[in-house]
């Protein structure tokens, strides 16, 4: 299909809400696997669960993006409670703690998953909000309002973890033990402590990702697998730990797969993006925006 | 009496020989056992669910009437996740450790293909459950499949046939890149070109998807008459909302044909009233009645909200309940559960089911096609028991079933009005 400069404006403004859509989903991510090192494989079933969540709290008329807000102090909770899990039984124990890891996180996500078809059952699932289901009309374009939610939630995520990571004591605490653990701990800082309240805001973050992903789609107990290699992909690219590289990963991601949408095939989408991750990793092996 | 020791030991050993004899009979009664995967989980896992309670339905039925040959029937079923991979490693066990005696279809085209080889090179006997064209190049003449299409053009014909009543001249078409899809759209794709319509747009996108905004767009700028779409559940849901915020334009006469889903209960009652207007195809719709459906329909409705599963089942439970019928009408016509003299009966002879009766064809499908092109008119949010209605989906083909003609253009149709 010929592709008119009117379908390229389009597809590059649907990339970036499609990016920033990658960005909000990987940006927890970006918190536990790239500052704090964890092997977080049950990121995206933490966020199903979110989404889970939120539709359970849409049955009793909230709104999918207050009931996003509303989980993360739980989600929080949890966080802070699988860090310690994982920390005392795995991390504690030695330098083979990050494969071992990766089958803890493996296992967290098969009880999600397993727990969510359990209780909801292996339909699919939705929410009912004003902003599901109609478009913004700008000219000829329209963007779906739940894209552009999305857009908000990503840009508003990213500018509150950079501000926290920058700002607060917390923040810096949190980044000095991703840079230098060891150095934190001759400081007098705990580092474990550090990084339990470090991992439970990546889980928090990530209650709110799941209220947009059920914002932006249809949600089933097995959809973590869909966003395991797409979060990691974001997360990678970006440099581990950069937050703002985690919203331009997304957007390189989004809109170089509408691109190639529109002109060589959707089925080349994923492929695009992989690559794109290969070339990127050959040429600056510590990510785009990594140190 | 005094019974001394050697007589208390032939004693015993005189019982432990008649009970060894009268148990004899007893291990040849062990249940015949029906195996199969089944997508329980997954995207083809909604459907699968409420398929098992149907098949469960027609064992308890077979059981209380006393079994097959004399023997009660078990069945015995893993979850495939609807992973195709899955499958042979699924079958294999089923064959060669749990031993069964008769095998049925996993749901759906995908988990289905990778075992035909299998059930070709050891001879088996498979009951094929909603799979479409597994056999077109396998060609296992012991493969019969209890939906009611055979080949493309059977699929397709009501859509196709409507769409030229309407005067279209060009057709967008957008699929899953998957097998089910990638059949289905290929097939359609020769009829329509056959038929003299023109392709004008044609997309295979990969299943892991997110947002289908963009092909919509495109979709819109080339303004078709006709938009195909061959869908699996997770991608039909999207696309119809998609569809709903970006508009198609007022140029589609006709919007749907394959999209898997929009016959799950569920996803009906989620999708309301944006499935207006949508002109897909269906295995049944209220209105077509056979002998023994809606008596089924009914105990199934209170068996599906026990199990969470679809309550209202139209699309697979009745057809799966077939299975079961037409291998309990073979195996007691015959008295065996010889695979070549079971494939013999069913090729031959007309089975007798709650979805009417059905005849195979040489290449184990329906040698009367019946697949039901219809139209959402007038529905509207939450509310599941509309579906109940015929008047919510208005059949345009086959003619013996037509309760209605398409309203068109789509986006006139979608309007409800």
């Amino acid at each position: 299909m010929a592709l008119s400069f009117e379908l390229l404006q389009e597809a590059v403004l649907f990339g970036v809400l499609l990016g920033c859509f990658y960005a909000a989903v990987s940006i927890g991510l970006s918190v536990s696997f790239g500052l704090l090192d964890v092997p977080h494989v049950a990121h995206p079933a933490i966020m199903v669960l979110g989404a889970y969540c939120t539709h359970l709290l849409g049955r009793y008329g909230w709104d999918p993006i207050a009931a996003g807000v509303a989980l993360m102090p739980l989600f929080f909770i949890l966080g802070v409670g699988i860090y310690r899990f994982y920390y005392e039984t795995f991390e504690k124990r030695g330098s083979d703690a990050g494969v071992r890891g990766l089958a803890f996180f493996f296992g967290v996500a098969f009880i999600i998953e397993v727990g969510l078809i359990l209780a909801f059952g292996v339909d699919q699932r939705m929410v009912e909000a004003d902003y599901i289901g109609r478009s913004l009309a700008i000219g000829s374009f329209r963007l779906p309002w739940r894209m552009l939610v999305a857009f908000g939630v990503a840009l508003t995520l990213t500018a509150a973890l950079t501000l926290y990571l920058s700002h607060t004591f917390t923040g810096r605490a949190i980044k000095a033990v991703a840079q230098d653990e060891p150095a934190l701990r001759l400081m007098g800082a705990n580092p474990v402590r550090i990084k339990q309240w470090a991992f439970g805001i990546a889980t928090a973050v990530t209650a709110l990702a799941g209220a947009m992903l059920i914002i932006v789609g249809p949600v089933e107990p097995s959809l973590d697998r869909v966003y395991i290699g797409r979060t990691f992909c974001v997360v990678v690219l970006a440099g581990l730990g950069s937050m703002t590289g985690t919203l331009a990963a997304g957007l390189i991601l989004g809109i170089s797969e509408s691109i190639v949408l529109m002109t060589f095939g959707a089925s080349w989408a994923p492929a695009v993006a992989f690559g794109l991750l290969l070339v990127v990793l050959g040429i600056r092996p510590q990510g785009l925006f990594g140190r | 009496m005094n019974i001394s020791r050697r007589n208390w030991l032939s004693i015993a050993g005189a019982l432990a020989i008649a009970l060894g004899v009268s148990a004899s009979p007893a291990q040849a009664q062990q249940p015949i056992k029906v195996g199969m995967s089944m997508p329980q989980t997954g995207s083809l896992g909604a459907g699968g669910k409420a398929a098992l309670v149907a098949l469960k339905m027609w064992v308890e039925d077979v059981n209380a009437k006393g079994g097959l040959l004399g023997r009660k029937v078990e069945l015995i079923v893993y979850d495939d996740q609807t992973n195709p991979a899955l499958t042979p490693g699924i079958y294999t066990k089923l064959l060669d450790v749990d031993k069964v005696d008769l095998l049925i279809a996993p749901y759906g085209t995908v988990p289905t293909a990778p075992i035909m080889p299998l059930v070709k090179q050891r001879n088996l006997l498979l009951m094929g459950n909603f799979s479409f064209q597994v056999n077109h190049t396998v060609k296992h003449d012991m493969w019969f499949n209890n939906a009611p299409w055979g080949t493309a053009a059977s699929w397709f014909d009501g859509y196709f046939i409507a769409g030229q009543k309407l005067g279209a001249k060009t057709i967008a078409f957008l699929a899953s890149d998957q097998e089910f899809a990638q059949n289905l759209a290929n097939g359609a794709k020769e009829l329509a070109k056959n038929g003299g319509l023109k392709t004008v747009y044609e997309q295979n996108y990969p299943p892991t998807t997110v947002d289908f905004s963009s092909m919509i767009r495109a979709i819109r700028s080339v303004k078709p008459d006709l938009v195909f779409v061959a869908s699996y559940p997770n991608d039909s849901v999207a696309i119809v909302r998609a569809v709903n915020e970006i508009g198609v334009g007022p140029d589609v006469k006709l919007f749907g044909g394959g999209m898997v889903g929009l016959q799950f209960t569920p996803i009906m009652e989620s999708l309301g009233s944006l499935l207006n207007g949508i002109v897909n195809y269906n295995s049944y719709v209220p209105g077509m009645n056979y002998p023994g459906i809606e008596e089924f329909l009914q105990r199934y409705s209170k068996k599906a909200v026990e199990a969470k599963v679809d309550p209202l089942g139209f699309y697979l439970p009745p057809y799966n309940y077939a299975i079961g019928q037409m291998l309990e009408q073979a195996v007691t016509a015959t008295k065996s559960l010889d695979q070549k003299l079971l494939a013999d009966y069913l090729h031959k002879n007309e089975m007798k089911t709650i979805v009417g009766p059905i005849r195979y064809g040489p290449d184990g499908e329906w040698a009367t096609p019946r697949v039901v092109q219809a139209q959402f008119r007038g529905v509207v949010d939450k509310n599941i028991e509309q579906f109940r209605q015929p008047a919510r989906q208005v059949v345009l083909y086959p003619d013996q079933y037509k309760t209605g003609d398409a309203i068109a253009p789509f986006e006139k149709a979608r309007s409800g009005k």
